[in-house]
């Protein structure tokens, strides 16, 4: 920018029009401190002057107290700025830095520590069109250069810039560079870029940065900056054909019904025929509005407002494409997910799903195997734990549409979200759709559960009673079944201890085991209401998100928790079947409420305390609330 | 077919994060400071939803120092755009007299700016408030989220943040806590200044250069905005031709002397300035990591 000082002085106006023919360009910087990563983004800062002179007073200041450049400039200051959080605890996934020349604006993703590297790697190279690959010209390619080379791939980052850097250090010597050049191409052949630029540079002396360095004659290659400013990196999603995922329905009044979203990929005119997915209605597009008013036509990137020339009905989540080449739906997946939470993964728990506009509940399977980011190499593996990248299958409560991530970053990445901690748990990539959700269908059956009810005169319910071992959640169960068999209830109890003998005795007691435990019961009670009978379940069901998947399955008004409320003391002073004493020994590992948590339910539909109350007396408490509610009449 | 420029790029990611904010915030409400960045966040909120208009109110926090000059501007500019303007005004804070010169920028800023907002946050039970930070503003907010959680307390716990993948926002929380939304977090000063010219969007008179009377002090010239000003010995109020880089309380706002007095003269002012953009504002110098802090503590 410091060349055109010239023109902002005489013309302003003129350098204004230049300037807003910018495009812009998102990279991140993949590399260590020690690699010279700082220094290079401080370097791009500098160069692009964006360091005002009180900032750089205060680096040279820096740079004279602590940089290690002798009496030079330590650019590595400049954007180092976070060292201190980092020791203060402050977790950083990506830290955004912004230059610009007068061809482009740059937005720079720079992943600091090496800690939580894969999360944070993964989580700056999601927006990135560019990867910038340090590698220190001392040290060659190295592990982490192939785990950075690995991740930004899995990403979808298609363009990539190997910076050798320090070549000072190397005496400016061809043959070094030449080696690491060759070498990182032959190692980065199966990662699928579609263009590698290899650039010998010094961050430190400006060698190749913004122009061509007289110390490296014999480099024909591409200079950094100029390179950065001219690489062209749209044109795929351009070409691509029109997608664009709904945000929100712009419904102003009776008159006027728009569809607002950003374009995902291709363009779009008035008079475009479009399909709008899962549903697959099509219509014509009649205006496209924007506050400069209707275009003519749209490409990627711009958020606009869409009408058609039809009623049909769309909504958040749904996506709209050229009707002739419609993007997929599916809600079973194979997918690459990278676990980005402290808590491990655990198969069979639904956690909220999140892909384009959509959103929905997420049941994953055990991992087929992990990767190991540094070789590539598969391992078997039966969960994933914090940054560590897995292929699983994943299942959808509902239909959604779809482009595998490499055709389409949008619609084939999504996040994972624990549903009670809200934590963002991990990302996954979708590969592609598995065949048994595109060709099972759901048969619609004539006779349903409403048919069944009116039969056995009472409504389907299902009674879950949850709590510690010991608290008497069997005892009261067989009590209430006792008295709605006599009064000529259908009913079926499923015991907890009765299941793990036959359907669950595949499954022991770790996490991912009473998951999987709860799932199955879950469905089991959830297929038993539907066929119209009461179902009181009877298990510990120590987590909360178990037993919310429980009542997502089976509906809301049909689910009732039934909290059987003994203080631990109390149930271990009971110790009816000496599990108790067991768990204290250390016999029996995994025990809830010794050795394995708890979680209470936060409201209920019934709680029962028995230690105030009898089996009998709670038992009669259900049964009013039942009658209440009319669930005893048909 | 066109390829978007840098700022059309900027628009859309913004227009979709305010969307995004619509669809998913039970009771979202726009930060209004009356500022450059607030006119162009709330001029990409005018865009995002056209042509219904923006499904939200905004909140000005009024710490009672402030410009007259941008009381006035934002109440013609609700009026005119037909949207709906909460003003609050931490009436504690005025029954106890709180103001800059009484109680040091420090104590004023947070009684009656960071207190009041979380009084009003609280009062209308928001859920999702916009904010016009920028990621270039200071160093530390190179980090810093679009969707910023906060605690039932408005507490910002650092290390309670969430990933942010693609333009994918998990805007899940809990009953009680909020999120603070930053629509225009990868735009930089010139980006602003840029799209203003673009767009023609209008500005609080003070950004342009003009005769207004200042006086000297501690280095920098402090507006006489009104009679509340105590005047030092030997201070006597001149007017000279000047205009503000960054808006806030009157007294803690720095002018610069400028002969600019148009915005492609100020974009020229900025780009040949030599000093960073928030020098002006006395908030800053008071203590280094200080916007840290205020973070931590709500101010945002």
């Amino acid at each position: 920018m410091a060349h055109q000082d010239a023109l902002i002085a005489q013309d302003i106006e003129a350098y204004l029009r230049a300037q807003e023919q910018k495009s812009m360009l998102r990279f991140i910087t993949c590399g260590s401190v020690d690699d010279g990563k700082s220094t290079l983004i401080g370097r791009l800062l500098f160069e692009a002057k964006l360091i005002y002179e009180d900032q750089l007073a205060a680096l040279q200041a820096d740079s004279k107290r602590v940089g290690t450049q002798g009496g030079d400039i330590d650019f590595a200051l400049l954007v180092d700025g976070l060292a201190a959080e980092r020791e203060q605890g402050i977790t950083i996934d990506v830290a955004y830095r912004f230059f610009s020349t007068e061809k482009r604006k740059f937005i720079v993703a720079d992943t600091p520590g090496h800690e939580q590297y894969t999360r944070n790697m993964a989580t700056g190279a999601s927006t990135a069109d560019l990867a910038v690959v340090m590698i220190d010209a001392r040290k060659g390619v190295l592990t982490q250069t192939r785990r950075h080379s690995l991740i930004v791939s899995m990403l979808g980052v298609r363009h990539v810039v190997l910076c050798v850097n320090k070549m000072d250090l190397v005496d400016y010597d061809p043959a070094v560079f030449h080696r690491i050049q060759n070498k990182y191409l032959s190692f980065a052949a199966s990662l699928g870029f579609k263009d590698i630029a290899a650039v010998p540079v010094s961050a430190l002396r400006g060698d190749n940065i913004t122009e061509r360095s007289e110390a490296t004659p014999w480099h024909d290659g591409p200079v950094l900056m100029p390179y950065l400013e001219t690489l062209s990196v749209d044109e795929e999603e351009q070409a691509a054909p029109f997608r664009m995922a709904v945000q929100l329905v712009n419904r102003p009044n009776l008159d006027f019904r728009g569809f607002a979203g950003r374009i995902g990929s291709g363009s779009i005119a008035p008079g475009a025929k479009v399909k709008a997915l899962p549903s697959g209605k099509e219509s014509t597009i009649d205006r496209i509005v924007t506050f400069e008013g209707d275009l003519e036509d749209a490409v990627a990137g711009q958020s606009v407002t869409l009408t058609l020339a039809d009623e049909i009905d769309i909504s958040r989540g749904d996506v709209i494409c050229e009707a002739g080449a419609p993007v997929e739906t599916s809600d079973q997946f194979k997918t690459t997910l990278l676990w980005m939470s402290e808590q491990e993964m655990l198969p069979g728990r639904s956690y909220a799903f999140k892909l384009g506009t959509a959103t929905g509940l997420a049941q994953l399977a055990e991992p087929k195997y992990k990767i190991n980011v540094n070789t590539g190499e598969h391992m078997a593996a039966a969960t994933l734990n914090l940054n560590e990248i897995g292929v699983c299958n994943v299942a959808l409560d509902r239909e959604i549409a779809f482009e595998p991530y490499a055709q389409n970053r949008e619609l084939g990445g999504f996040i994972l979200i624990d549903r009670l901690t809200n934590e963002t748990v991990g990302l996954g990539l979708i590969d592609f759709a598995l065949r048994r959700a595109t060709n099972i269908h759901r048969q619609a059956l004539d006779i349903d559960k409403s048919d069944r009810a009116q039969l056995k005169g009472h409504k389907p319910l299902v009674l879950w009673f949850t709590g510690l071992s010991g608290s008497g959640k069997s005892t009261i169960a067989n009590i209430v079944e006792k008295r709605l068999h006599k009064l000529g209830k259908h009913t079926y109890t499923l015991d907890g201890d009765n299941v793990r003998h036959g359907l669950n005795r595949d499954l022991g007691f770790t996490d991912a085991d009473r998951v999987e435990n709860i799932r199955r019961v879950g469905e089991v009670a959830k297929l038993m209401a539907d066929a119209g009978l009461i179902v009181l379940v009877s298990f510990i069901s120590p987590f909360r998100a178990e037993r919310e998947m429980a009542r997502s399955m089976v509906g809301d008004g049909e689910f009732w928790e039934v909290h059987v409320d003994t203080p631990l003391k109390v149930a271990e002073a009971r110790d009816v079947k000496g599990l108790y004493a067991k768990a204290r020994s250390g016999e029996l590992k995994n025990f809830t409420g010794i050795d394995s948590p708890y979680e209470e339910p936060d409201s209920p539909e019934i709680r029962v305390n028995t230690v105030e109350t009898s089996a009998e007396e709670a038992a009669e408490q259900i049964l009013v609330k039942l009658r209440e509610l009319g669930v005893l009449s048909g | 077919m066109s390829l978007l420029t840098h700022l059309r790029r900027l628009e859309a990611e913004s227009i979709h994060i305010i969307r995004e904010v619509a669809a998913e915030a039970e009771n979202p409400v726009m930060l209004y400071s009356i500022g450059k960045d607030s006119s162009v966040m709330l001029h990409l909120a005018m865009k995002a939803f056209y042509p219904a208009r923006p499904p939200f109110p905004l909140l000005h926090v009024d710490t009672t120092w402030k410009f007259r000059d941008m009381i006035t501007f934002r109440d013609q500019l609700a009026a005119r755009l037909g949207l709906d303007l909460l003003v609050h005004i931490n009436q504690d804070g005025v029954a106890q007299g709180v103001g800059p010169f009484t109680h040091g920028s420090a104590t004023h800023t947070d009684i009656m700016k960071t207190e009041a907002l979380k009084q009003a946050l609280d009062k209308y039970k928001f859920d999702v408030a916009f904010g016009g930070a920028r990621r270039d503003e200071e160093k530390s907010r190179a980090k810093e989220r679009i969707f910023s959680f906060r605690t039932a307390q408005h507490r910002w716990d650092p290390k309670n943040q969430r990933p942010e993948l693609w333009s994918l926002y998990n805007t899940r929380k809990h009953k009680g806590e909020s999120i603070r939304a930053f629509p225009i977090s990868n735009w930089t000063e010139l980006d602003i200044w840029q799209y203003i010219y673009l767009e023609k969007i209008e500005m609080v008179p003070l950004y342009f250069a003009a005769e207004r009377p200042v006086v000297e002090r501690d280095g920098g010239l402090i507006m006489v905005d009104d009679d509340r000003i105590p005047l030092r010995d030997g201070e006597e109020p001149m007017l000279k031709k000047v205009r503000f880089r960054t808006l806030g309380c009157y007294p803690l706002t720095g002018a610069i002397e400028s002969e600019a007095d148009t915005l492609s003269k100020i974009i020229q002012e900025t780009l040949l300035s030599s000093s960073s953009e928030r020098q002006g504002r006395v908030i800053d110098h008071d203590q280094s990591a200080s916007m840290e802090k205020k973070k931590q503590e709500g101010y945002f």
